[in-house]
């Protein structure tokens, strides 16, 4: 199998939500567009993991899955205005 | 054989879907529907790509029996997708109620009924 398209498709994706991060009007966009990136950033480190052959790199996305989900509803409570 | 060409069809709806939300992110008007668009698509596109991983995964522990690494692999793969699916569904739905009570406005609203009937 070669995954190495596939990654390639994915990192290209990355990079063009991190210029809708960079570009978006307003912090709601910008929230979005990040939430984006983490999804293709989890995905694209599950198939670097078949990729190399490493278990650890699932370890890091589900790790980084759950950690970018707090980043999310902090900074949504933030943009809320409420008390945390 | 027949494994490796269904995990190249699961690529295929993968990287399509993830590049459809991507494409509506920037294409749609405001923040709502590119929130509706990015979300719903990247989660539908990462379900096929990591089915394609799980799939390849199980073929190769097919292949190496006993002793192979494959299961610390397909299992991890199935939680990491569990998570994905729960933290995305929450994650969408709570920047979608943080953006309204912020007053960000729907483009080209005419009525705006979660407003009017006073339920933010």
């Amino acid at each position: 199998m070669n995954w190495i398209p596939a990654v390639a498709v994915l990192v290209a994706c990355i990079f063009i939500t991190v210029a809708r991060v960079f570009m978006g009007p307003g912090a709601p966009m910008r929230l979005v567009a990040f939430d984006t990136t983490n999804t293709l950033v989890v995905t694209s480190l599950v198939v670097l993991a078949i990729m190399f052959d490493h278990v650890v790199f699932v370890d890091v996305a589900i790790v980084y899955a759950l950690l970018s989900f707090v980043m999310t509803l902090y900074v949504a409570r933030y943009i809320e205005g409420g008390k945390f | 054989m027949g494994l490796n060409i269904a995990t190249h069809i699961l690529i295929g709806i993968g990287l399509f879907f993830n590049l459809v939300g991507v494409v509506g992110l920037h294409r749609l008007p405001d923040m709502y529907t590119r929130l509706h668009a990015a979300t719903k698509c990247t989660t539908f596109g990462s379900i096929f790509l990591i089915a394609a991983v799980i799939l390849q995964s199980l073929g190769i522990w097919m292949i190496e029996g006993a002793g192979s690494a494959q299961p610390a692999m397909w299992i991890r793969a199935i939680l990491t997708l569990v998570a994905l699916l729960v933290t995305n569904a929450t994650g969408a739905h709570a920047i979608a109620r943080a953006a309204h009570r912020s007053g960000e406005k729907p483009a080209r609203v005419v009525v705006d009924d979660l407003e009017a009937k006073g339920h933010d």
